[in-house]
């Protein structure tokens, strides 16, 4: 049995602030899936990326917690809401309902994912693992480069093809 | 832990009183600085040399009507002016003002004020969206897309910068660069940079892509009054006003904080470690480099006209980053044959 640590101390307070982070990514995540504006939505992405971020933190990986802000809020996001922004200037709203199925069918696939999520973590034996490492720069660098040298050359590779498109894309200069 | 928290507090209420006085002062010190590139006084009537201005400056704004115009999205509409003053917080938080003081030591410091600017970008555009205003939104599509631009030189030549310094913290960076004037990495034939010649132009395209970063003149496209009414913060009004005056303020003081750390040695002394010289590690220096720096942005911004928006993206796309990858290649051979 563990035992709850007290609201004041320490351990508390890292507590209060991991479910901080919790409600801050539940909420941004409800945020994008309800809101009638697109541009609401992508605001409730940030803030959902900005809440995982924060939990990265939480778990003592600063630098995956920066590459999260950087790569998912600072070019992710800025890239859905350049072509939200160009493409239909003209604010979009939710129009109409859908259909009187789609109600009570979303909420059974929901209850169903639930269910089969909490089963699922409630009858794991969640096995406790020791810190491989201190989770710095270096070490992640290091392991790149090593264990994993072939996944990040795949990477590299699929960012090389979407460069290329880009570049394909754009060829045609300004006045095409 | 209590001892350890209550440092934090202070830290982070130093920080903030630091950002504070240094956005209202700044622009005190940019209007002197545009009277005197322009050859008239500048402020002079409140208090001696216009001292007073800036605090009434601050009331008038606050005490201003918070006008919403009809239409708006109120709750995004809101939060804008405050998203684009909080990054410039956070981000003071690991900047090191000499070698023992820094609010927090974090390992991926430079990855922290690049991550924060990201969001800062992202307010333009909500301040810009929200505003429904053509002009607002035009004006925050060219903001971005400028930022985005030129982040992408920035953070090359950042890495070159932490190729070299085999560091991502900060604080390990200036104190790579200890030890006289001649260690800065500004200087070419760093024995570090593997007696890199292109240093120089590292420097430049940190200088100029910083420039470009805060949105200022010769490339506050994203302001062009002739053009766009006032640009992204049009519709806003009293203090949400102030906060986005206050947040381009105080991430021109970041800007200029990141190149003296990363360039200009941060704290170190330009004469070396002087056995006799008390303030060798004094966060005096920072703070002259830090305004120096900030004096010739303003010194660029009253002195050249405003460019064109392709003219602005074509120097980043086309030269800026080509340029930068060269460089970043160029140090990472050199290092490895040299260093």
């Amino acid at each position: 049995m563990i035992e709850t640590p007290s609201l004041f101390s320490a351990d508390g307070l890292v507590g209060l602030i991991f479910l901080f982070m919790i409600v801050v990514t539940f909420c941004g995540g409800l945020l994008a899936a309800t809101a009638d504006r697109l541009v609401r939505a992508l605001s409730g992405l940030v803030i959902c990326f900005t809440g995982v971020a924060g939990i990265y933190y939480f778990l003592n990986s600063p630098f995956m917690a920066m590459m999260q802000i950087l790569i998912y809020v600072g070019a992710v996001c800025v890239t859905i809401s350049f072509a939200i922004m160009l493409a239909s200037p003209e604010q979009k709203q939710r129009r109409g309902t859908g259909s009187v199925l789609a109600g009570p069918i979303g909420f059974a696939v929901g209850a169903l994912i639930f269910a089969g999520m909490s089963g699922l973590a409630l009858t794991t034996n969640w096995q406790q693992f020791d810190k491989i490492n201190e989770g710095s720069v270096k070490q992640i660098g290091h392991e790149l480069l090593t264990t994993y040298s072939m996944v990040f050359e795949l990477i590299s590779l699929v960012l090389l093809i979407a460069i290329i498109g880009a570049v394909v894309i754009a060829r045609g200069g300004r006045n095409q | 832990m209590e001892l350890s928290l209550l440092n934090a507090f202070i830290a982070v209420f130093i920080a903030i009183a630091f950002v504070g006085a240094n956005a209202a002062y700044l622009v005190w010190w940019e209007r002197k600085g545009a009277g005197f590139f322009q050859r008239r006084p500048g402020p002079t009537e409140n208090g001696p040399w216009g001292l007073l201005q800036p605090p009434l400056d601050g009331i008038k704004l606050m005490t201003k009507q918070l006008l919403i115009p009809g239409g708006v999205d109120k709750a995004i509409f809101m939060v804008a002016p405050v998203l684009a003053m909080f990054p410039a917080l956070v981000s003071f938080v690991t900047i090191p003002f000499s070698s023992s003081i820094q609010a927090h030591t974090i390992e991926v410091g430079v990855l922290l004020i690049f991550a924060f600017a990201a969001l800062g970008s992202m307010s333009l555009l909500v301040a810009g969206w929200s505003s429904r205003n053509k002009y607002a939104m035009i004006s925050s599509i060219r903001a971005v897309s400028q930022t985005v631009a030129y982040e992408i030189p920035l953070l090359i030549t950042t890495i070159t910068v932490v190729l070299i310094a085999g560091s991502l913290e900060l604080s390990e960076i200036a104190a790579a660069q200890m030890g006289g004037i001649w260690n800065w990495y500004i200087w070419p034939f760093q024995k570090s940079a593997g007696f890199n010649i292109f240093m120089p132009i590292s420097f430049m395209i940190m200088f100029i892509c910083s420039v470009a970063e805060t949105n200022r003149a010769p490339f506050d496209l994203g302001e062009a009054e002739s053009e766009l009414v006032a640009g992204f913060h049009t519709e806003y009004s009293s203090m949400g006003f102030g906060l986005f005056f206050m947040g381009e303020y105080a991430n021109i003081v970041i800007g200029a904080c990141l190149i003296t750390i990363l360039f200009l040695g941060g704290w170190a002394c330009p004469f070396g470690d002087l056995g006799f010289f008390p303030f060798t590690h004094h966060v005096g220096w920072f703070l002259l480099k830090l305004y120096l720096i900030i004096f010739v942005f303003v010194w660029i911004r009253w002195t050249f006209p405003r460019t064109t928006i392709y003219g602005l993206l074509n120097l980043s796309w086309q030269y800026m980053i080509p340029l930068s990858l060269f460089n970043l290649l160029l140090t990472a051979a050199l290092i490895k044959v040299f260093a």
